[in-house]
């Protein structure tokens, strides 16, 4: 029997199962336990959550392995981790230890300013960030099998996430109304292969899941962001920096499922306690943004 | 239930598919292409009135978590015991009696044991040929094996009947009008698993 391990269908596929769930950033087996038995359909590995890397500075690095054994040692479901853009040997390390997505993520300090990893190369599949339609197309052309938008992570301010999603929506939106002429001017505008801004243009939608993530702190954020066309949502420093972790996790997990229903995120919604504190955009200096990094 | 009445009474099914997390979407679309009406089940009074439900592939333990706490497990069991179901890789953990690691809320509608992530991590996700079996009036074909971290079935029961194989494993069975694979159907474009089972929900409307 012949089988074929790293085709799209399977690098997209695991996106597709992870639809309408809610991915957790983890620092610890502990964490990563508590993550589980919240019903998160993934966690992703990293040394330190975005906040923390907010506050204390200094160059965000891959993940210790040991650390990312140990998460993967504690759970059943899939643990991601994350490489720095364009930093392909982390991204080598990371599927010689069996980790089952790799995101090149914007929240890492960037290994290189003009590239991204070529994902085409990896048996693994990769998530990359996004903030609009163009951007999102170029990491699918260079192998990335799901896409989420980069919000603004850290912060538990949910206002670029908001601005992304809805940026991306609109765009393609804007794309299954053109005529032929008008998608190749689309293509030069966004920067982005006439293949595949044909295609979206085809379809109304990306051709890989786009979950959401970068500031979403509570259950309402989450359905928020899933009445915004997410197919799934990224948690990073909103449930480890809350006052009750475990609580607040299984909260945001319900919300992504019944997003549509009030009744129940009011009640999921009631006694979280304290969600992460929150940083307003405009009181970051524009370097500080890691929004703008990917290109 | 005057659901069920109801349901007799239309001259087409309507299937429901678990959309607490995965792809349910795509055995939607799937269901679409036959021509089959379909509904999102995210809650208990979501059942009413359906003639069959698919448990899509996801992460069986969030599935599993949210079955639990908006008392769906119940639910689940009696529509089962009047109705065909069909479940995908999460799905088919979610209707096995037992699974070989971990405790998980599960169905327990069939009766087999699987074995979670069974091939191993996402890096030996594969695609490849399956047999199937799909009983004694069809000839013994070849499908598209979509399998993405999958399960396959460890032992299974007197009243189980093996429908396909990968190789040496078994990754799929039947048990009356219960329908499980380890695979994807619902991210091909091959529709015999799908269209075994509106046979079954045929059969079982008559």
């Amino acid at each position: 029997m012949e089988r074929q391990i790293g085709t799209l269908r399977v690098k997209t596929g695991l996106a597709e199962m992870l639809k309408g769930g809610v991915i957790m950033d983890v620092t610890t087996a502990e964490q990563a336990r508590i993550a589980e038995e919240a019903g998160a359909c993934a966690v992703m590995a990293l040394e330190r959550v975005p906040a923390d890397i907010r506050k204390e500075g200094g160059v965000a690095r891959m993940a210790d392995p040991e650390k990312i054994l140990e998460i993967k040692e504690a759970v059943s479901i899939p643990v991601m981790a994350k490489a720095r853009i364009g930093h392909f040997v982390e991204a080598q390390i990371l599927q010689a230890l069996e980790v089952d997505y790799i995101d090149e993520s914007e929240v890492l300090t960037p290994a290189d300013e003009l590239h991204h990893i070529n994902k085409w190369e990896f048996t693994v599949p990769f998530v990359c960030g996004a903030v609009n339609l163009g951007e999102a197309l170029r990491r699918i052309n260079e192998g990335a099998a799901m896409i989420r938008t980069k919000g603004e992570a850290g912060t538990g301010n949910v206002v670029e996430a908001v601005r992304h999603m809805r940026t991306i929506m609109s765009e393609i939106r804007a794309l299954t109304a053109m005529d032929e002429d008008e998608l190749y001017r689309a293509a030069k505008e966004l920067q982005a292969p006439y293949d595949l801004v044909a295609w979206v243009a085809e379809h109304g939608r990306l051709p890989v899941v786009n979950f959401s993530a970068g500031g979403i702190a509570t259950p309402a954020d989450a359905a928020l962001m899933m009445q915004l066309g997410a197919d799934g949502i990224f948690v990073g420093s909103g449930i480890f920096k809350s006052a009750d972790p475990a609580k607040r996790a299984k909260a945001i997990v319900e919300a992504t499922t019944h997003f549509r229903d009030p009744e129940i995120l009011a009640r999921v919604s009631r006694g979280l306690g304290e969600a992460m504190p929150g940083l307003e955009i405009g009181a970051i200096a524009q370097e500080g943004l890691l929004q703008h990094r990917g290109w | 239930m005057a659901g069920s009445v109801e349901s007799a009474r239309r001259s087409s099914p309507e299937i429901g598919v678990l959309a607490l997390q995965g792809a349910f979407r795509e055995h939607a679309h799937m269901l679409a292409r036959l021509g089959v009406a379909t509904r999102e089940v995210r809650l208990q009074e979501d059942l009413e009135g359906l003639d069959g439900l698919i448990i899509p592939g996801g992460e069986s333990t969030t599935m599993g978590r949210l079955m639990a706490e908006f008392d769906l497990v119940e639910a689940l069991r009696a529509f089962a015991r009047r109705r065909p179901v069909l479940g995908t890789c999460a799905g088919l953990i979610i209707m096995a009696s037992r699974t070989t690691q971990g405790r998980q809320p599960l169905l327990g509608l069939l009766d087999i044991t699987v074995r979670r992530n069974a091939f191993g991590s996402q890096v030996h996700s594969f695609e490849a040929d399956v047999e199937l079996d799909l009983g004694p009036r069809t000839e013994r074909q070849t499908f598209p094996g979509v399998f993405i971290r999958a399960p396959w079935v460890e032992e299974w029961g007197p009243g189980v009947r093996v429908i396909a194989r990968c190789g040496e494993r078994v990754v799929g069975v039947e048990q009356g009008a219960l329908l499980g694979v380890a695979f994807h159907p619902e991210l091909t474009q091959d529709m015999r698993i799908h269209e075994h089972f509106l046979r079954l929900v045929s059969a079982a409307r008559r």
